[in-house]
């Protein structure tokens, strides 16, 4: 067993827990975007930062990834935790906007404006979708692609993957898709994203061992009629 | 695309671990990776596709495209750009009407920028299929083309190997030996004054390292010795080396205000010559 200080309070967790994991089970709530349970942390997203250590040594890391330590001192909201996860919520709004969880994630953090160059990105590359096909699906059919600024997330060649069973796993846990609002221009204030997916299980005939895990599924909603 | 060709390559390496060696293979084999290769290197290795397309498309040697079968990359580091390579890679983009990363749709140049090939003493500087071609202007721009079309760098009398310009003065006076009015090549020449057999006249050589072709106010034949004077002091130049290809005396002159010293042989024919830079003898 770990001894560490959350905010002051005296935890014991199995070795191998993560702060994040350890905060939780004391109460103390910490937001999160790429995390997911039944997932591999990833710490993509920095929602997730805690200060750990103390004075001049104190450092902001990620807790989803960080393990426990022996006599570890952890804050989980001091003032510095406050405005680095306010920074990281305000460039989650530049670059991806219309995402309802990021929205909820800011109004919850009282974020009503951010100060960047507003972007209408489809996707935070938070790799919840990848580790989704790869760990939950056991397909791999997505993953990452490129590097830097071209960075993307799809299937090799852009052609559907020979391994994909069109699950819909990876809309599912997506934070973007996720009830995406393509609402961008202030004259198109109709959503209409759902109406423009396509979701996976039109062809359901097709793949007798399909898993689905939207629900409701649009698409099976719309068949029904 | 033979399929044994790359089955060879991936047996040859040790699986997963060598992903990188075995499409860097590929690429050497097929100027790219084509799309079954990337099938057939999945399966063989036991990787997934996504991971090999992850990265095939994260490295910047890989190329899904078909290139070239000449390469020619310009460098856009900080001390090119400085020195104007913008100006050298608008000439390309203009010449072979295409942009950075694009081939030419006869399918021969794949012309490409980098970021820094670590010879920004050189710049700007532009590279094709291996040749380096040093402080590059706009007008070498269409020459370098067609010697990248023909495949001629290196080949032929006048070889661009080590090619740069040096200043050179006198050993005894210190005056510069350069003479911009007089172009060799695009590159002021070097004049220096020589005694023969007919008398003294001026004699001129490039201030290229490593072709020292001499053009000589009055004709000698080929196996002519020169003797060397400066046009300033009138000191004679000969020093104690003896080239290493004829054995006849050299002349000697400094380079770049007293750095090194480059002897040239006397024979006017002969193109030996020594150069010491910084105690260094290249």
């Amino acid at each position: 067993m770990i001894t560490l200080t959350i905010n002051g309070l005296r935890a014991s967790v199995e070795k191998g827990t993560t702060i994040l994991e350890a905060a939780r089970f004391l109460g103390f709530p910490i937001p999160t975007l790429c995390h997911h349970e039944g997932l591999s942390p990833y710490g993509a997203c920095r929602l997730c930062v805690v200060e750990i250590g103390d004075g001049p040594g104190a450092r902001l890391v990620s807790s989803c990834t960080y393990p426990a330590e022996e006599g570890l001192k952890v804050r989980t909201a001091s003032e510095r935790v406050i405005k680095a996860r306010r920074m990281v919520i305000e460039l989650l709004l530049a670059s991806c906007p219309q995402s309802k969880v990021i929205q909820d994630i800011a109004s919850k953090h009282n974020v009503r404006q951010q100060r960047f160059r507003q972007e209408y990105e489809d996707c935070i590359l938070c790799g919840l979708c990848v580790r989704m096909c790869e760990e939950q699906m056991m397909a791999k059919a997505i993953g990452f692609r490129g590097r830097g600024s071209g960075r993307s997330i799809g299937t090799p060649f852009d052609i559907r993957s020979d391994v994909c069973r069109l699950c819909g796993g990876c809309m599912q846990v997506c934070p973007a898709c996720q009830l995406r609002c393509t609402y961008t221009e202030p004259d198109k204030a109709v959503c209409g994203g759902c109406a423009n997916l396509s979701p996976p299980c039109v062809e359901k005939e097709q793949f007798h061992d399909m898993m689905c895990y939207m629900s409701p599924c649009v698409a099976c909603e719309i068949r029904k009629d | 695309m033979e399929t044994e060709n790359i089955l060879d390559i991936i047996r040859k390496s040790q699986g997963k671990a060598a992903i990188i060696s075995i499409l860097e293979d590929i690429q050497e084999k097929y100027t790219y990776l084509p799309e079954e290769a990337l099938r057939l290197v999945a399966t063989e290795t036991g990787c997934s596709l996504t991971d090999v397309y992850g990265v095939a498309t994260f490295y910047k040697a890989f190329s899904l495209k078909p290139r070239g079968k000449h390469c020619v990359s310009a460098c856009l580091g900080t001390a090119c750009h400085v020195r104007g390579a913008e100006t050298v890679v608008a000439e390309f983009k203009g010449q072979l009407n295409l942009q950075p990363g694009e081939t030419t749709p006869d399918n021969e140049i794949t012309f490409e920028t980098v970021n820094c090939l670590g010879a920004c003493a050189l710049g700007p500087i532009v590279v094709s299929d291996g040749h380096y071609h040093a402080n590059v202007t706009k007008r070498e721009v269409k020459d370098i083309i067609k010697a990248t079309r023909e495949g001629t760098h290196g080949s032929g009398g006048a070889s661009k190997d080590y090619e740069f310009s040096f200043e050179a003065s006198c050993p005894q006076c210190g005056q510069s030996l350069i003479d911009a009015a007089y172009r060799i090549d695009g590159h002021p020449s070097i004049r220096i004054d020589v005694m023969t057999d007919v008398g003294t006249g001026w004699m001129r050589i490039p201030s290229l390292y490593g072709n020292f072709v001499k053009i000589l106010e009055h004709a000698a034949p080929e196996d002519a010795l020169l003797t060397p004077l400066c046009p300033h002091c009138g000191a004679n130049l000969q020093g104690k080396l003896g080239c290493l290809e004829c054995n006849a005396p050299m002349g000697t002159m400094n380079v770049d205000g007293g750095a090194g010293i480059i002897s040239i042989c006397s024979r006017k024919g002969c193109n030996g010559h020594i150069l010491t830079l910084n105690g260094a003898t290249i």
